[in-house]
């Protein structure tokens, strides 16, 4: 049902897009005609206002780009309104064959289809998916296999280049007749536009198969690098196919200008990216406008990069590498996700048209098929590729710890998809200087076809059936966090007993070097002292903290609390003693109330010490303001509760674990008000940071089963009054220290754990200050 | 990891010795030699290396983990089977053992000999955080490990790092046993435990 509205949407939207475009050349004249005419008859008769008119052509160019964003965008949807088929058919492919519909379709109403245009294609979509790709790439990986990604990028391109070229020579010059006239240069240029890997087609492709971590950064890496490569290569033989010949000096000064285009684009990527880490320093009054910076700060990269024809890519990769730690560490929460959001919705917008343009292009673009020429073209680019990363693993296993398998070499090889960069490159090639323009466009146009449909599509069921490792689906815990940063200590401080300067040493020095200077002048305020561990044990307290709000209008035992393990279970036992006391006497319990009194006295100034380095909380979150409007409902809950309630008396239910118990605060306030009461001292959770966090359950252990066990005496003994004394101190404690501490997690936890209701009332108005 | 670069030498003093040594170790003889002279140089020609000499290293001095880098060697779980508590010197031997752990694994081995380096460096691993020598990772020295992480990284106090212990500790916890009675309690990081924990851990070699 969907789909046929779907479908019937789709063909009123490509109906009225083609007419459009051929109306357009008619409606100029007309409009042209009108004018005149109107003047004439406004001087003879008045004509009525025109209530209704249409003005279409000085609409017309945004329309028109709006029609096809919202094409590709509906496309995109449609594509898994159909069940199965994005699981089969990966999504490059059907949006090919969309576009090759869309095209069929404009040139059977007689419109020349639009084609895409290089300089649209560099400027205007290619930037968002680089910069994507570069924001969020993943550093870590990425440099550790440096020098693989390096190999492939540019030595396996240049013997790409070369192998494809120098064959294409020699069967044009075997072929005879139309062949011939293709010179050596021309080949050799072919071969460098088509033998780069295209990091579009293999991030659209590669990210359906969630393939495992490393051949994901081999391969992708190694299509972002490459771009240097192919850039140089594309100028060298462009400028020298007129003149016919190269010498010496001109493959010096090519080698000159590889290190001078790569190079430069990093530095002017890096120049930038610090200018927009700079920024975001200042950012905390304008948080709006944060994201704007870090997009055009890049785009501005990029831009600078093509002007003095230095790589793009690599600056723009450079850009997002660099400035993202500090920026992450100085914007707002909303801010990163916009980022996130914009980049990833960009990119995907222009991924999308990217594909369809290619789709309507092979439709519209001039051809010339000659299957001698595409048919060597596409074996000779497979031979080589596999040839290449078998020749290169080789070499490389020797220097790698861990070593290629065949496997990954095969995945590599089968991964090296070209895309519509290769085909820009080409469509800018100018006919005049390469007669055989048109025939190289063919060829290319197959060859990415082919890559994309037949690669594309098989890749999947490849990787399933050679049981390639997938993409590890855990989430970075805080285990590994401390475990690597051990490690990395550990093998530093080993390199340095050896006297042995390696990886390891240099990545220490750069790190604090970084520490030292850099984050001081990047990072806003606090945040530029804080360790990594730290920062990362921060982030996953939020994130926590955000799961239980939001899971918290949910039913029991929200799925958020990951941990079915409490502190109790790790916290050394005390001695059995104190545990077996069926009576307490009241040594045990001034024992006890001494001891709930000193450790909420350090719990404050544990809060004070935590309050003054760690994170500021964003005033501007608007999930705190809910926490917040929470808090305040909990607080008025508690109020009338205490008016209703003694349940002092009535003997307790078995205390649940504190895991429990905190689950169902979490989930209803409502029933937190009655329970509380019940549970006075053990609900005490002075939680500083996570629902998990030890200090929480550190009180509740500790006197959870103390607490209870004196209530059970208590109730016995018959004394209500034992009891009221320690959690009114406590709670005086615990209001003050709620002044104190603004963190918004901890006024969460906190406003969950607020001690049941007793006396005091009077005491929790004054120190609630809103 | 660790790529020894090969250096030129004069010829191989106790050859016979190092052979052995080789064999123990893995090594290959170049390697054993400089780091023969790395320990010749460090212990200041003397037979054997103490902790002080260790201490004189000017880089390890900005390491936050120094000490329990510097302990590890002088751990005799570290280099004798059953080796119980720390010794106060050790030979070149010994050094060279604990250096072994640091070893990439040579280009043919078999999957088990393998699987028997990384426990072995696991073990390694392991060792360093247990202090106390009772086969456990308690919350203690837990604790201990993050303290010493941060303790370089700035003034933000005990109660930081003890949090993110516990955090990790209960992490362990529920990845190991799974969910837990409130009357059970986690003994400490056992070395299977650490083992199904650091399995993430791509330990070059």
């Amino acid at each position: 049902m969907e789909l046929k509205m779907f479908i019937l949407v789709l063909g009123l939207l490509v109906g009225t897009s083609s007419p459009d475009m051929g109306t357009n050349h008619g409606k100029s004249p007309d409009s042209h005609n009108h004018g005149p005419q109107n003047q004439g008859n406004h001087t003879q008769s008045k004509k009525p206002f025109p209530v209704l008119s249409l003005g279409y052509d000085h609409v017309r160019l945004p329309f028109e780009i709006s029609l096809w964003v919202l094409l590709a965008s509906l496309m995109k949807l449609g594509f898994h309104l159909i069940p199965r088929l994005s699981s089969i058919v990966p999504e490059s492919c059907l949006l090919i064959v969309v576009g090759l519909l869309v095209g069929g379709l404009i040139k059977l109403v007689g419109e020349i289809p639009p084609v895409l245009e290089s300089k649209i294609f560099f400027l205007y979509l290619l930037p968002p998916i680089i910069l994507d790709a570069g924001y969020f790439l993943p550093i870590r990986q990425f440099t550790e296999n440096l020098g693989t990604i390096l190999m492939f990028a540019v030595v396996g391109t240049l013997w790409n280049a070369f192998f494809v070229g120098g064959l294409l020579y020699g069967v044009c010059q075997l072929e005879g007749h139309r062949l011939v006239t293709v010179d050596l240069l021309s080949c050799l240029l072919f071969g460098s536009i088509i033998s780069a890997v295209d990091p579009v087609a293999v991030l659209a492709v590669f990210e359906e198969i969630h393939i495992n971590e490393l051949l994901h950064i081999l391969v992708f890496g190694e299509s972002l690098l490459n771009d240097a490569v192919t850039v140089v290569l594309y100028h060298l033989f462009e400028e020298y196919s007129s003149v016919g010949s190269i010498t010496v000096m001109d493959v010096f000064l090519g080698i000159v200008c590889f290190l001078v285009v790569s190079l430069g684009g990093i530095v002017v990527g890096a120049i930038y990216g610090i200018l927009a880490a700079f920024t975001s320093r200042f950012t905390s009054h304008t948080r709006v406008i944060e994201p704007l910076f870090v997009f055009v700060y890049s785009y501005m990269a990029y831009l600078s990069a093509e002007v003095f024809h230095l790589s793009g890519i690599m600056a723009l990769i450079a850009c997002g590498a660099v400035m993202r730690p500090y920026v992450e560490a100085n914007i707002s929460h909303k801010s990163h996700t916009t980022i996130k959001y914009f980049l990833k919705m960009w990119s995907s917008v222009s991924d999308t048209l990217i594909f369809i343009f290619l789709g309507v292009s092979t439709v519209a673009g001039p051809h010339e098929w000659n299957w001698t020429f595409v048919m060597a073209t596409l074996i000779f680019c497979l031979v080589a590729r596999v040839l290449g990363v078998v020749g290169l693993t080789f070499v490389i296993n020797k220097f790698r710890i861990i070593k290629l398998t065949s496997k990954d070499q095969f995945i590599i090889a089968y991964g090296g998809l070209r895309g519509a960069i290769a085909f820009s490159l080409v469509y800018l090639l100018k006919t005049e200087h390469f007669p055989m323009r048109n025939m190289f466009l063919t060829a290319i146009i197959t060859v990415i076809f082919f890559t994309v449909f037949v690669q594309g599509m098989t890749i999947r069921p490849l990787v399933d059936l050679l049981a390639v490792k997938k993409k590890q689906e855990t989430k970075r815990s805080i285990n590994e966090e401390i475990h690597t940063q051990f490690l990395d200590h550990l093998l530093t401080g080993i390199e340095d007993i050896c006297g042995h300067y390696g990886h390891h040493h240099w990545k220490d020095k750069l790190n604090r070097f970084n520490k030292k200077y850099v984050k001081k002048c990047l990072i806003a305020g606090e945040r530029s002292k804080e360790p990594q561990l730290i920062a990362f044990y921060h982030k996953m307290e939020m994130k926590q903290a955000i799961e239980l709000v939001e899971s918290g209008g949910g039913a029991k035992l929200p799925s958020a609390l990951p941990s079915t393990v409490s502190m109790q279970n790790i916290q050394p036992k005390k001695p059995p003693q104190d545990r077996a006391l069926p009576q307490l006497s009241k040594a045990r319990e001034e024992e006890i109330r001494k001891i709930l009194r000193t450790n909420l006295q350090r719990t404050r100034q544990r809060l004070r010490s935590y309050n003054r380095h760690t994170l500021v909380a964003d005033p501007y979150e608007d999930g705190w303001n809910e926490l917040l409007i929470k808090r305040k409902k909990m607080m008025e809950l508690e109020k009338k509760i205490s008016q209703m309630n003694n349940y002092l008396t009535v003997p307790a239910p078995p205390p649940d674990s504190p895991t429990i118990a905190r689950a169902r605060l979490a989930s209803d306030p409502q029933a937190w008000g009655l329970k509380s009461v019940t549970e006075s001292i053990p609900t005490i959770k002075v939680d500083l940071a996570s629902p998990q966090s030890p200090e929480s359950v550190n009180v509740v252990d500790e006197f959870g089963k103390k607490g209870s066990q004196s209530k059970a005496s208590k109730e016995e003994e018959g004394g209500l009054t034992m009891k009221v004394p320690s959690p009114t101190k406590q709670r005086k404690d615990k209001t003050a220290d709620e002044d104190n501490d603004k963190e918004p997690q901890q006024r969460l936890m906190r406003c969950l754990s607020d001690p049941g209701p007793t006396a005091e009332e009077e005491d929790e108005d004054e120190a609630f200050l809103p | 990891m660790i790529t020894i670069v090969m250096g030129s030498f004069q010829s191989l003093p106790d050859d016979h010795q190092y052979r052995t040594l080789s064999q123990k170790t893995g090594f290959s003889l170049e390697q054993i030699a400089i780091l023969h002279n790395r320990f010749k140089q460090l212990s200041q020609n003397e037979e054997t290396l103490r902790r002080d000499d260790l201490k004189t290293i000017q880089d390890l001095e900005s390491n936050p983990i120094r000490s329990q880098i510097i302990e590890a060697f002088f751990d005799s779980r570290n280099f004798q089977k059953e080796g119980v508590g720390s010794v106060e010197e050790i030979g070149f031997e010994e050094f060279l053992t604990v250096m072994s752990y640091f070893r990439a694994p040579p280009q043919h081995i078999t999957e088990e000999q393998r699987e028997e380096m990384r426990r072995a460096k696991l073990r390694f691993l392991f060792n360093m955080h247990d202090t106390d020598n009772d086969g456990t990772i308690t919350l203690e020295e837990y604790r201990h490990v993050v303290e010493e992480l941060l303790s370089r990284s700035g003034a933000l106090g005990r109660e930081t790092a003890k949090g993110i212990a516990d955090a990790a500790m209960l992490e362990v916890a529920s990845i190991s046993v799974g969910p837990m009675a409130p009357d059970e309690f986690y003994e400490g990081i056992t070395f299977e435990h650490f083992l199904k924990v650091c399995k993430f851990v791509h330990l070059y070699a």
